[in-house]
């Protein structure tokens, strides 16, 4: 179980049915909605989830995501809508009676049982015999490698052990769409880049299809095919973590997955090869998009890592000079911050290549460079 | 360490001087004999020679052993089962309602507590004397199952035992129910539905969830109810008849109607270690859960 056996035979991954659109969706949901008082937690949600997918419900707090997620899983009644796991309506089924299973944000372990006796506990609940629940729990442990931790209760655990001990349990009943709520979230950040990988490899070899509910970008991009990001109750955006990246569908959803600067304008000249945008930092060159009219007004988002920095004004489509401010040295990049000449700030990272001559540093005049591709026009 | 001294001193100080002093003090009279005197029983020490015995404990053995009549140990026992009983029925009529409490709205629960605490602020003899109100032959029970014509004649229930297990029960319910409520308050409700997740029935999850984690609210509950009622005397003297021999009445008769004050004091510590050996138990029981 390591990070290189990541990238092998991913079914999902490598067909990526909800381009094709081929074969029926595994989940159906349809206009699921749910209020509470006057409140929609969820409001008119539809989604379609291949087999084998890892989806990620990304959003931040109090967004509707894990509201969505109880109603899968049957704990909350939707309002409104329907879901369908496998072609079943899941209208009126209890959890118990759910092909789902859970893991919960706070693992939810029996305190009072041990290791082996929680991760047989949805088993035994089957009635099956008592050898062959021994046997699958042993697999199990064996799978998220605690072996040797049978006999322990969870409060002996470590924090990462845990977590292991409420994937096993979740997992060993082989659900048809598991559920995870904020599944690395109590975990410290190396801890969980390693979880991370393992939790898609484990995915990998079962083959479940997974749902995962979490505020953390880097998570959801890291670990997904596929990501919903949602606000105030609603999806605003589904797609493979690149085009979310890439090619966000909104001021929101730029803003919300990783860093972007975004400068507010009016389209000025829509010609076919280029299209100018007059923005409060003067006229920003982007690539030309279709239907949209003169005088519009739109935001250009421009990430960061595509912006280019050099003492010497260099041709390019956009070119604005700038002051340094500020600079975060991360090893891998620099993060700086710059001031622009009517004031504003922006931020652009530079990777440390071999370290050519002396790194720019604070105060210096320097350019900001991007060619027209590297902006993304955002009408939302 | 000398103010950590001061924090442990003043609770030390109390139970020294109002739990061991008079526990051995009523060690002492156990030795001796009574005597027409004030106090009404003979020196410890007489001329400076140790004349205490254990003849008093004699008294309690059973016939068998040793002793007149088996009075003490049918007491005993009597009161061991009319404690056992009375607190099996006050944990399954003050689990549901601890239950309901914890499992209601927030707001509700203030009130709800309020309510099962809410007899205290009447004095507990009323509150018994109340009971025969109910319970007598024209009581008012009795007057309303004539009334919607269940029974023709009245039924007897005060002065037996069934009136002591109402009573008992009635008194001690709510030290059943606030500590069941403390725990069950805490119970995770992902737990639950952590359980309910996982395949499991209500009642599964109710058996292997619920009740196994609120374990130590039920022996805190259970302890608070048997060990009082045991010795307990006001209860059985008002509403018992004459076969409901309790310990506590015994205890009672021997130090203000025989004047006996050494037997009394032995019966006092044999039902006081008596008792001890479950306390232990059930204390080691806790710290294990």
């Amino acid at each position: 179980m390591h990070a290189e056996d990541v990238d092998c035979d991913r079914s999902a991954v490598h067909v990526k049915p909800w381009r094709a659109g081929a074969d029926a969706p595994f989940i159906q949901i349809d206009g699921i909605t749910k209020r509470f008082g006057d409140v929609a937690a969820v409001n008119d949600v539809s989604l379609d989830i291949w087999k084998g997918e890892i989806f990620c419900l990304l959003g931040g707090s109090g967004c509707g995501k894990s509201t969505l997620l109880r109603m899968l899983a049957g704990f909350e009644t939707p309002s409104a809508g329907t879901v369908r796991i496998d072609g079943q309506d899941m209208a009126g089924v209890p959890p118990n009676a759910r092909p789902t299973n859970m893991m919960f944000q706070s693992y939810a372990l029996f305190p009072h049982m041990s290791v082996e006796n929680n991760v047989a506990y949805g088993l035994r609940r089957e009635g099956l015999a008592k050898a062959v629940v021994a046997d699958k729990v042993k697999d199990m442990l064996h799978l998220v490698q605690l072996d040797g931790l049978a006999r322990r209760r969870p409060h002996q655990l470590s924090g990462g052990q845990r977590q292991r001990v409420a994937l096993a349990r979740s997992l060993v009943k082989k659900p048809k769409l598991l559920l995870l709520d904020e599944p690395l979230g109590a975990l410290d950040k190396k801890l969980r880049e390693e979880t991370q990988f393992e939790l898609m490899n484990i995915q990998d070899q079962l083959g479940i299809t997974f749902i995962v509910v979490t505020h953390d970008q880097e998570e959801a991009m890291t670990l997904s095919t596929r990501i919903g990001v949602m606000d105030a109750g609603r999806i605003v955006q589904v797609g493979e973590p690149r085009e979310i990246y890439e090619h966000p569908g909104s001021r929101f959803v730029a803003d919300f997955i990783g860093t972007v600067n975004l400068f507010e304008g009016r389209v000025d000249v829509a010609a076919p090869d280029a299209m100018r945008v007059m923005t409060d930092v003067g006229p920003i060159l982007v690539d030309p998009v279709q239907g949209l009219s003169a005088r519009q007004e739109v935001a250009v988002a421009v990430r960061p890592e595509k912006m280019r920095l050099t003492r010497k004004q260099v041709d390019a489509a956009n070119s604005l000079p700038a002051t340094v401010q500020d600079y975060a040295y991360m090893g891998d990049i620099t993060i700086y911050k710059l001031v622009l000449e009517g004031g504003r700030t922006l931020k652009v990272s530079v990777a440390n290549g071999d370290g050519d001559g002396a790194p720019i540093t604070w105060d210096e005049h320097v350019f900001v460079s991007f060619p027209t591709r590297a902006g993304v026009v955002l009408t939302a | 360490m000398s103010r950590r001294w001061l924090v442990i001193a003043i609770p030390m100080l109390w139970l020294g001087v109002f739990f061991l002093l008079p526990f051995l003090e009523v060690a002492r009279i156990s030795l001796v004999d009574p005597a027409i005197a004030r106090p009404p029983y003979t020196d410890l020490f007489q001329d400076g020679v140790f004349a205490g015995d254990f003849e008093n404990y004699k008294l309690i053995l059973p016939k068998y052993f040793y002793g007149q009549d088996n009075l003490y140990i049918t007491a005993y026992l009597n009161s061991i089962r009319i404690a056992l009983i009375s607190t099996l029925l006050a944990l399954v009529i003050g689990y549901p309602m601890a239950y309901a409490i914890a499992r209601a709205p927030e707001p509700w629960r203030t009130v709800l507590l309020f309510l099962v605490i809410l007899p205290f602020w009447t004095s507990f003899l009323l509150r018994v004397y109340a009971w025969i109100g109910l319970l007598k032959g024209n009581g008012v029970v009795n007057n309303v199952l004539i009334w919607a014509g269940v029974i023709d004649q009245p039924l007897v229930m005060l002065q037996t035992d069934f009136a002591v297990y109402v009573g008992i029960v009635y008194t001690y319910l709510p030290f059943m129910i606030l500590p069941l409520y403390a725990n069950l308050v805490k119970l995770d409700g992902a737990l639950l539905e952590a359980s309910s997740d996982l395949g499991a029935s209500s009642a599964a999850t109710f058996l292997r969830v619920t009740l196994p984690l609120s374990l130590p609210g039920i022996l805190a509950g259970c302890m608070l109810v048997f060990i009082p009622a045991i010795g307990e005397f006001v209860i059985p003297a008002l509403l018992g008849g004459p076969d409901t021999l309790m310990i506590g009445r015994v205890l009672w008769d021997e130090y203000f109607r025989n004047r006996d004050w050494p037997v009394a004091s032995a019966v006092a510590i044999a039902m006081l270690l008596l008792i001890v050996g479950p306390i232990l138990w059930l204390q080691r029981s806790m710290e294990r859960a």
